[in-house]
């Protein structure tokens, strides 16, 4: 085709603005969904509040330290974000595959991270609402103990575990990308493991130290037995002192990020050279 | 492809059309040689490539259940760092285009497939691309969607001299319609390059006859086997259930003998007529075959 004369390109700034619109305008599309389908909210909301009671009564039934149930609590909120990592993100560039619309978002000139960042940041809104459910209902109905005065720092650290979460989310995201039905089912396999793995019905630490750690590489174990610390102090049984917490999930984000990046491309340059892009049912 | 055409992609299936527009588009790599989009390889420049194109694949359709006509259409515009304003004021004028105005505000859970289609098809030309890939657009579209889906591509190209289009279609009438110049390929050769007029020109000395015959009896591609028969082509028509034919001969005496053979084959002639070379007759002629006849194949 003839040569173009419209120069290299837009400026930095004018990329940047170009991307933080995609990421606004895809965010937006969950939370749009989330007010307009509100059948998720029985699903999303009351069922994992069903779950998550159950273990505060049997902690209870147990005479467990009461705050055992403020760690059933917190954990019940934390699941709802990584559920939504793994299954409203990371795999959503496999949906859209099977929808025979990643296409659509692979031709655009916006960066796939800023698709996922915006699928994550509208994924968080609406997790948001499941969480603070479990976290109300549990105040409410049980009377949880959860410290208002320790809530900030705790939501700080609450905030530098998300993001660790979702960047690990976009490396996966990079997986479900060319193998998705594959990494489909072992995300499925590994749902309860990880459910048990990372405590987030009970203190890691109770896993033994090696398990313990092993679960902390996933950024949602480590940001919830920091918060559980922030709140509980050592009736937490933290695995790693407090003030540790913070900077591994900076770190980690970081490196989550870079990985992703290099992971993202890596994989779409795999899918374009072996044609598995635009293949649906693979 | 020279900048401001409409350029048409014909071929059978498995011609590497599609193939093709997947390379153009950054969705897949050459496994050799070079691709150039707007000046700039598909391979290691994607980004230059993609800030200046769009697809629209026929058939396919695009965006969320949950989301309406509107905010479909600015959502993927918004991929694009189209300024709000500019976004509203485009997605109007292709909702006013594609007859989806009424629709507007609907849910596209509750959209016809043949609105989800056209809305796919606005989509595609809400970043105003430089050069815009059509696989196949009007595919599944009514008679009157199709006319107007041609018309706002005619009128397009023509709104700015640097706009480009490449098509690809079933449909002859539509290439020969819209594009200023087709290429016919086949298993990933182009056969014939030029404007319809001079392609059809080429078949002014190769007549082309137009057959009806009866659905029953021996295998019409023994006629390929006549000397002076260039091509024949074959499929069944839908309402009669009758064969529609058509030969390209050398010379308009040959048309005896693939009566005689017809005869042979136990096929009886319902009607002949002798044709004026049209856009699929040239690509019956290059390939060997029509597009229908590959679709009453299935294959």
């Amino acid at each position: 085709m003839a040569p173009d004369s419209a120069g290299s390109g837009p400026t930095l700034g004018q990329r940047i603005a170009m991307n933080a619109a995609a990421v606004y305008a895809r965010g937006s599309v969950r939370v749009k969904a989330s007010f307009r389908e509100r059948s998720w909210l029985v699903g999303e909301t009351l069922f994992p509040f069903l779950a998550m009671s159950a273990f505060v009564l049997v902690y209870r039934g147990l005479h467990a330290p009461r705050e055992y149930e403020g760690f059933v609590v917190l954990g019940g909120a934390m699941i709802a974000y990584w559920n939504n990592v793994i299954w409203g993100m990371a795999s959503q560039f496999f949906w859209e595959r099977e929808q025979g619309q990643l296409q659509l978002y692979l031709i655009t000139p916006v960066s796939r991270m800023s698709i996922l960042l915006g699928m994550a940041l509208g994924g968080i809104a609406m997790t948001t609402t499941r969480a603070a459910a479990i976290l109300i209902g549990g105040v409410l109905l049980f009377h949880v103990d959860l410290p208002l005065s320790r809530a900030l720092p705790a939501f700080g650290l609450f905030v530098l575990t998300l993001g660790a979460a979702y960047s690990l989310g976009m490396i996966l995201s990079s997986l479900f990308l060319l193998w998705g039905r594959e990494v489909w089912h072992t995300a499925t396999i590994l749902q309860e493991p990880i459910y048990l793995f990372s405590g987030f019905y009970f203190p890691v630490s109770a896993m033994g130290v090696v398990i313990a750690i092993a679960g902390s590489l996933l950024p949602v174990t480590l940001g919830l037995d920091g918060i559980r610390q922030v709140f509980y102090g050592p009736a937490a049984h933290g695995l790693l002192p407090l003030r540790w917490i913070p900077p591994i999930q900076i770190a980690l984000t970081t490196l989550f990020l870079y990985i992703a990046h290099v992971a993202l491309r890596f994989m779409e340059d795999l899918g374009k050279h072996e044609g598995r892009l635009t293949v649906r049912g693979d | 492809m020279q900048r401001g055409e409409c350029f048409g992609l014909l071929g059978p299936n498995g011609a590497g059309k599609s193939t093709l527009i997947k390379i153009l588009t950054t969705l897949l790599l050459p496994t050799s040689g070079v691709a150039v989009v707007a000046g700039y390889d598909v391979a290691t420049e994607p980004y230059q490539v993609r800030r200046r194109i769009n697809l629209v694949s026929g058939g396919d359709s695009s965006g969320y259940g949950v989301l309406t006509v509107r905010e479909t259409l600015h959502l993927f515009s918004q991929f694009y760092g189209v300024p709000g304003p500019v976004a509203r004021r485009r997605a109007e004028e292709l909702m006013q285009v594609t007859g989806l105005a009424e629709k507007a505000d609907a849910r596209l859970a509750g959209l016809s497939t043949g609105m989800r289609q056209k809305l796919n098809f606005a989509r595609g030309f809400m970043s105003d691309p430089e050069i815009i890939f059509l696989d196949e657009p009007t595919l599944g579209l009514d008679v009157g969607a199709s006319r107007d889906v041609r018309g706002f591509i005619a009128r397009w190209v023509r709104e700015r001299s640097e706009r480009t289009v490449l098509l690809t279609t079933h449909y002859m009438m539509e290439a020969d319609e819209l594009c200023g110049r087709v290429a016919i390929i086949d298993h990933g050769r182009i056969l014939a390059l030029d404007t319809p007029t001079a392609l059809k020109r080429t078949l002014r000395d190769q007549p082309v006859f137009e057959f009806q015959v009866s659905a029953t009896g021996q295998d019409l591609d023994r006629l390929r086997e006549i000397d002076g028969v260039r091509s024949v082509s074959h499929h069944a028509h839908p309402a009669t259930g009758a064969v529609e034919l058509k030969v390209v001969v050398r010379e308009d005496d040959v048309i005896g003998e693939v009566l005689g053979r017809l005869k042979g084959l136990e096929r009886s002639v319902l009607h002949l007529r002798k044709m004026e070379p049209t856009l699929e007759t040239v690509f019956i002629h290059h390939v060997g075959r029509g597009l229908t006849d590959e679709e009453a194949d299935g294959s």
